[in-house]
Protein backbone atom coordinates (compact mmCIF):
# COMPACT_ATOMS: atom_id res chain seq x y z
CA UNK A 1 0.00 0.00 0.00
CA UNK A 2 1.52 3.20 -1.03
CA UNK A 3 2.10 5.90 1.49
CA UNK A 4 -0.73 8.36 -0.38
CA UNK A 5 -2.67 5.84 1.29
CA UNK A 6 -1.59 6.91 4.41
CA UNK A 7 -0.76 2.58 5.78
CA UNK A 8 -1.05 2.07 9.43
CA UNK A 9 2.03 0.20 10.70
CA UNK A 10 0.78 -3.73 11.71
CA UNK A 11 1.32 -4.19 15.42
CA UNK A 12 4.60 -6.21 14.81
CA UNK A 13 6.15 -3.56 12.95
CA UNK A 14 5.08 -0.60 15.67
CA UNK A 15 6.51 -3.19 18.46
CA UNK A 16 9.70 -3.80 17.26
CA UNK A 17 10.21 -0.09 16.26
CA UNK A 18 8.96 0.65 19.33
CA UNK A 19 11.56 -1.22 20.98
CA UNK A 20 14.33 0.24 18.49
CA UNK A 21 14.00 3.71 20.01
CA UNK A 22 14.26 2.27 23.50
CA UNK A 23 18.13 2.78 23.72
CA UNK A 24 19.58 4.89 27.17
CA UNK A 25 19.27 8.45 26.19
CA UNK A 26 20.87 11.19 28.29
CA UNK A 27 19.14 14.26 29.90
CA UNK A 28 18.71 16.97 27.86
CA UNK A 29 21.72 19.27 27.40
CA UNK A 30 21.87 23.14 25.86
CA UNK A 31 24.04 22.08 23.38
CA UNK A 32 21.17 21.44 20.91
CA UNK A 33 18.81 24.62 22.05
CA UNK A 34 16.95 23.97 18.81
CA UNK A 35 16.07 20.30 19.07
CA UNK A 36 15.23 20.48 22.69
CA UNK A 37 12.29 23.20 22.01
CA UNK A 38 11.33 21.23 19.07
CA UNK A 39 10.98 17.78 20.76
CA UNK A 40 9.11 19.44 23.80
CA UNK A 41 6.38 20.63 21.54
CA UNK A 42 6.29 17.48 20.48
CA UNK A 43 5.72 15.91 23.00
CA UNK A 44 3.28 18.25 24.37
CA UNK A 45 1.37 16.77 20.82
CA UNK A 46 2.04 19.87 18.89
CA UNK A 47 1.23 18.63 15.43
CA UNK A 48 3.27 22.22 13.82
CA UNK A 49 5.98 20.57 15.74
CA UNK A 50 5.89 17.62 13.91
CA UNK A 51 5.26 19.12 10.37
CA UNK A 52 8.52 21.54 11.11
CA UNK A 53 10.42 18.36 12.04
CA UNK A 54 9.28 16.28 8.84
CA UNK A 55 10.26 19.62 6.41
CA UNK A 56 13.48 20.01 8.26
CA UNK A 57 14.56 16.33 8.01
CA UNK A 58 12.50 14.58 5.67
CA UNK A 59 13.93 14.72 2.91
CA UNK A 60 17.52 14.05 4.50
CA UNK A 61 15.92 11.06 6.13
CA UNK A 62 14.10 9.95 2.43
CA UNK A 63 17.78 9.92 0.90
CA UNK A 64 19.11 7.38 3.43
CA UNK A 65 15.65 5.12 2.80
CA UNK A 66 16.69 5.10 -0.62
CA UNK A 67 20.14 3.57 -0.20
CA UNK A 68 18.02 1.04 1.24
CA UNK A 69 15.23 0.73 -0.87
CA UNK A 70 15.44 1.65 -4.45
CA UNK A 71 12.16 1.71 -4.78
CA UNK A 72 10.67 5.25 -3.98
CA UNK A 73 7.06 3.73 -2.65
CA UNK A 74 9.36 1.17 -0.61
CA UNK A 75 11.42 4.29 0.44
CA UNK A 76 8.82 6.33 1.39
CA UNK A 77 6.69 4.13 3.56
CA UNK A 78 10.27 3.65 5.20
CA UNK A 79 10.46 7.05 6.02
CA UNK A 80 6.66 7.33 7.53
CA UNK A 81 7.20 4.50 9.17
CA UNK A 82 10.45 5.61 10.65
CA UNK A 83 8.07 9.08 11.67
CA UNK A 84 5.51 7.94 12.98
CA UNK A 85 7.53 5.22 15.44
CA UNK A 86 9.31 8.44 16.43
CA UNK A 87 5.89 10.11 17.36
CA UNK A 88 5.01 7.09 19.25
CA UNK A 89 8.46 7.00 21.36
CA UNK A 90 9.43 10.77 21.70
CA UNK A 91 8.47 11.40 25.63
CA UNK A 92 11.92 9.06 25.42
CA UNK A 93 13.93 11.33 23.82
CA UNK A 94 15.90 12.96 26.40
CA UNK A 95 18.51 14.96 24.08
CA UNK A 96 21.35 12.69 24.56
CA UNK A 97 22.30 13.09 20.44
CA UNK A 98 21.01 15.33 17.88
CA UNK A 99 17.57 15.03 17.02
CA UNK A 100 18.76 14.09 13.81
CA UNK A 101 20.75 11.33 14.55
CA UNK A 102 17.86 9.62 16.65
CA UNK A 103 15.70 9.77 13.64
CA UNK A 104 18.16 8.62 11.90
CA UNK A 105 18.73 5.80 13.37
CA UNK A 106 15.21 4.53 13.74
CA UNK A 107 14.71 5.64 10.17
CA UNK A 108 17.89 2.82 9.38
CA UNK A 109 15.77 0.42 11.21
CA UNK A 110 12.56 0.85 9.49
CA UNK A 111 14.44 0.37 6.26
CA UNK A 112 16.00 -2.66 6.99
CA UNK A 113 12.22 -3.65 8.47
CA UNK A 114 10.49 -2.78 5.00
CA UNK A 115 13.82 -4.54 3.03
CA UNK A 116 13.04 -8.10 5.06
CA UNK A 117 9.13 -7.54 4.42
CA UNK A 118 8.90 -7.19 0.73
CA UNK A 119 8.59 -9.52 -1.73
CA UNK A 120 12.03 -9.69 -3.06
CA UNK A 121 12.54 -9.79 -7.03
CA UNK A 122 14.54 -11.21 -8.84
CA UNK A 123 19.04 -10.61 -8.32
CA UNK A 124 21.68 -10.96 -9.39
CA UNK A 125 24.04 -13.95 -8.20
CA UNK A 126 26.88 -12.44 -6.15
CA UNK A 127 29.03 -15.05 -7.61
CA UNK A 128 28.63 -13.67 -10.76
CA UNK A 129 30.27 -10.36 -10.31
CA UNK A 130 33.11 -12.08 -7.90
CA UNK A 131 36.71 -12.03 -9.37
CA UNK A 132 37.14 -16.14 -10.38
CA UNK A 133 40.01 -17.95 -11.20
CA UNK A 134 39.03 -19.25 -14.24
CA UNK A 135 38.14 -15.66 -16.17
CA UNK A 136 42.00 -15.06 -15.20
CA UNK A 137 40.72 -12.05 -14.05
CA UNK A 138 42.33 -9.88 -11.54
CA UNK A 139 45.30 -12.06 -12.45
CA UNK A 140 46.72 -10.54 -15.84
CA UNK A 141 43.62 -8.71 -17.87
CA UNK A 142 43.45 -5.51 -15.31
CA UNK A 143 42.94 -2.65 -17.10
CA UNK A 144 44.00 0.50 -14.74
CA UNK A 145 41.15 3.15 -14.32
CA UNK A 146 40.50 6.75 -14.64
CA UNK A 147 41.36 8.92 -11.66
CA UNK A 148 38.22 9.88 -9.82
CA UNK A 149 39.91 11.06 -7.07
CA UNK A 150 37.93 14.31 -5.65
CA UNK A 151 41.08 16.61 -6.21
CA UNK A 152 40.03 15.76 -9.84
CA UNK A 153 36.72 16.31 -10.04
CA UNK A 154 34.93 19.21 -10.24
CA UNK A 155 31.14 19.42 -8.30
CA UNK A 156 29.15 18.37 -11.34
CA UNK A 157 31.15 15.44 -12.19
CA UNK A 158 31.88 14.57 -8.77
CA UNK A 159 27.36 14.48 -8.12
CA UNK A 160 27.44 12.29 -11.64
CA UNK A 161 29.87 9.84 -10.51
CA UNK A 162 28.16 9.53 -6.76
CA UNK A 163 25.18 9.10 -8.97
CA UNK A 164 26.54 6.04 -11.22
CA UNK A 165 28.09 4.46 -7.31
CA UNK A 166 24.53 4.66 -6.09
CA UNK A 167 23.16 2.79 -9.11
CA UNK A 168 25.83 0.45 -8.76
CA UNK A 169 24.85 -0.44 -5.36
CA UNK A 170 21.56 -0.29 -6.13
CA UNK A 171 21.69 -3.37 -8.07
CA UNK A 172 23.62 -5.72 -5.75
CA UNK A 173 21.71 -8.32 -3.97
CA UNK A 174 20.21 -6.79 -1.44
CA UNK A 175 21.83 -8.58 1.70
CA UNK A 176 25.49 -7.15 -0.05
CA UNK A 177 24.06 -3.97 -0.53
CA UNK A 178 22.39 -3.89 3.05
CA UNK A 179 25.82 -4.19 4.56
CA UNK A 180 28.03 -1.72 2.01
CA UNK A 181 25.19 0.82 3.06
CA UNK A 182 25.54 0.58 6.79
CA UNK A 183 29.15 0.36 6.54
CA UNK A 184 30.86 2.47 3.96
CA UNK A 185 27.98 5.13 3.40
CA UNK A 186 26.31 5.48 6.95
CA UNK A 187 29.58 4.37 8.65
CA UNK A 188 28.24 2.25 11.19
CA UNK A 189 31.03 -0.01 13.04
CA UNK A 190 31.32 -3.62 12.17
CA UNK A 191 29.98 -4.71 15.60
CA UNK A 192 26.86 -2.61 15.47
CA UNK A 193 26.06 -3.89 11.67
CA UNK A 194 26.33 -7.13 12.87
CA UNK A 195 23.72 -6.25 15.77
CA UNK A 196 20.96 -4.79 13.41
CA UNK A 197 20.98 -7.70 11.13
CA UNK A 198 21.35 -10.33 13.50
CA UNK A 199 24.55 -11.75 12.20
CA UNK A 200 28.18 -12.93 13.77
CA UNK A 201 31.01 -10.00 12.58
CA UNK A 202 32.76 -12.25 10.94
CA UNK A 203 29.71 -12.99 8.40
CA UNK A 204 29.72 -8.92 8.20
CA UNK A 205 33.43 -8.67 7.65
CA UNK A 206 33.09 -11.09 4.79
CA UNK A 207 29.72 -10.36 2.93
CA UNK A 208 31.14 -6.12 3.13
CA UNK A 209 34.53 -7.70 0.89
CA UNK A 210 32.58 -9.67 -1.67
CA UNK A 211 30.08 -6.41 -1.56
CA UNK A 212 32.89 -3.99 -2.56
CA UNK A 213 34.69 -6.77 -4.41
CA UNK A 214 30.96 -7.05 -6.38
CA UNK A 215 30.72 -3.21 -6.83
CA UNK A 216 34.20 -2.91 -8.33
CA UNK A 217 33.14 -5.28 -10.93
CA UNK A 218 29.87 -3.31 -11.64
CA UNK A 219 31.61 -0.05 -11.84
CA UNK A 220 34.92 -1.75 -13.99
CA UNK A 221 33.36 -0.20 -17.51
CA UNK A 222 31.94 2.70 -16.38
CA UNK A 223 35.92 3.25 -14.84
CA UNK A 224 37.64 2.16 -17.98
CA UNK A 225 35.47 4.75 -19.89
CA UNK A 226 33.76 1.94 -21.74
CA UNK A 227 30.42 2.97 -20.84
CA UNK A 228 29.64 6.17 -22.39
CA UNK A 229 29.07 7.93 -19.67
CA UNK A 230 32.38 10.02 -19.96
CA UNK B 1 50.93 -16.34 -1.81
CA UNK B 2 48.95 -16.61 -5.29
CA UNK B 3 46.76 -13.92 -6.73
CA UNK B 4 43.66 -15.74 -5.50
CA UNK B 5 44.68 -15.32 -2.10
CA UNK B 6 45.89 -11.55 -2.37
CA UNK B 7 42.41 -10.80 -3.32
CA UNK B 8 41.06 -12.91 -0.33
CA UNK B 9 43.17 -10.96 2.28
CA UNK B 10 42.56 -7.60 0.64
CA UNK B 11 40.21 -5.67 3.35
CA UNK B 12 42.13 -7.17 6.07
CA UNK B 13 45.32 -5.93 4.79
CA UNK B 14 44.25 -1.95 3.79
CA UNK B 15 42.45 -2.15 7.46
CA UNK B 16 45.96 -2.81 8.90
CA UNK B 17 44.41 -6.60 10.50
CA UNK B 18 47.22 -8.90 8.94
CA UNK B 19 49.43 -10.79 11.09
CA UNK B 20 53.33 -9.25 10.03
CA UNK B 21 54.37 -12.41 8.29
CA UNK B 22 51.16 -12.55 5.99
CA UNK B 23 51.17 -8.37 5.41
CA UNK B 24 54.81 -8.98 4.06
CA UNK B 25 53.99 -12.18 2.05
CA UNK B 26 50.94 -10.00 0.73
CA UNK B 27 53.59 -7.21 -0.04
CA UNK B 28 56.08 -9.69 -1.70
CA UNK B 29 53.59 -10.59 -4.18
CA UNK B 30 52.44 -6.96 -4.68
CA UNK B 31 56.24 -6.34 -5.69
CA UNK B 32 56.41 -9.06 -8.53
CA UNK B 33 52.35 -8.96 -9.65
CA UNK B 34 51.37 -5.37 -11.69
CA UNK B 35 47.71 -6.63 -12.21
CA UNK B 36 47.11 -7.29 -8.40
CA UNK B 37 48.54 -4.01 -7.53
CA UNK B 38 46.43 -2.35 -9.92
CA UNK B 39 43.65 -4.37 -8.22
CA UNK B 40 44.27 -3.40 -5.06
CA UNK B 41 44.30 0.18 -6.50
CA UNK B 42 40.80 -0.41 -7.66
CA UNK B 43 39.79 -1.72 -4.77
CA UNK B 44 40.78 1.24 -2.62
CA UNK B 45 39.29 3.52 -5.22
CA UNK B 46 35.65 1.35 -4.63
CA UNK B 47 35.56 1.80 -1.39
CA UNK B 48 36.17 5.71 -1.89
CA UNK B 49 33.78 5.85 -4.33
CA UNK B 50 31.09 4.34 -2.15
CA UNK B 51 31.56 6.37 0.71
CA UNK B 52 31.27 9.45 -1.38
CA UNK B 53 27.81 8.21 -1.92
CA UNK B 54 27.50 9.75 1.93
CA UNK B 55 28.39 13.04 0.39
CA UNK B 56 25.17 13.32 -1.62
CA UNK B 57 23.15 12.92 1.28
CA UNK B 58 23.87 15.52 3.26
CA UNK B 59 22.95 18.17 0.71
CA UNK B 60 19.39 19.85 1.70
CA UNK B 61 17.14 17.95 0.11
CA UNK B 62 13.40 18.43 -0.69
CA UNK B 63 10.81 16.13 1.38
CA UNK B 64 7.70 15.40 -1.43
CA UNK B 65 4.93 17.15 -0.19
CA UNK B 66 3.13 14.00 -0.37
CA UNK B 67 5.11 12.17 2.03
CA UNK B 68 4.53 15.24 4.34
CA UNK B 69 1.09 15.10 4.22
CA UNK B 70 0.52 11.45 4.63
CA UNK B 71 2.83 11.62 7.70
CA UNK B 72 0.46 14.25 9.38
CA UNK B 73 -2.39 12.12 8.40
CA UNK B 74 -1.19 8.84 9.71
CA UNK B 75 -0.40 10.54 12.93
CA UNK B 76 -3.46 12.44 13.80
CA UNK B 77 -4.99 8.65 13.40
CA UNK B 78 -2.29 7.22 15.91
CA UNK B 79 -3.01 6.42 19.31
CA UNK B 80 -1.01 9.47 21.11
CA UNK B 81 2.22 8.62 23.29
Amino acid sequence: MSVAECRSLGDTDRDTLYLVTQAPVQVPTPDYPDDVSLVTRMQAGDAAALEQVVREFGGRMLAVARRFLPDENDAMDAVQDGFLSACKSINRFEGGSRLETWLHRIVVNAALMKLRSRRRSKERKIDDLLPSNDTHTPYGEVSPWRSSERGGLDEIRAAEMRRIVQEKIDELPDAYRTVIVLRDIEGLDTSETARLLGDTENAIKTRLHRARLALRTLLDPYMRGESGNE
Amino acid sequence: MNCKELVDFLMNYLDGELPAPVREEFESHLRLCPPCMVFLEQYRQTVRLGKSCKEGGKCTQQVPEDLVQAILKARSMQPKA
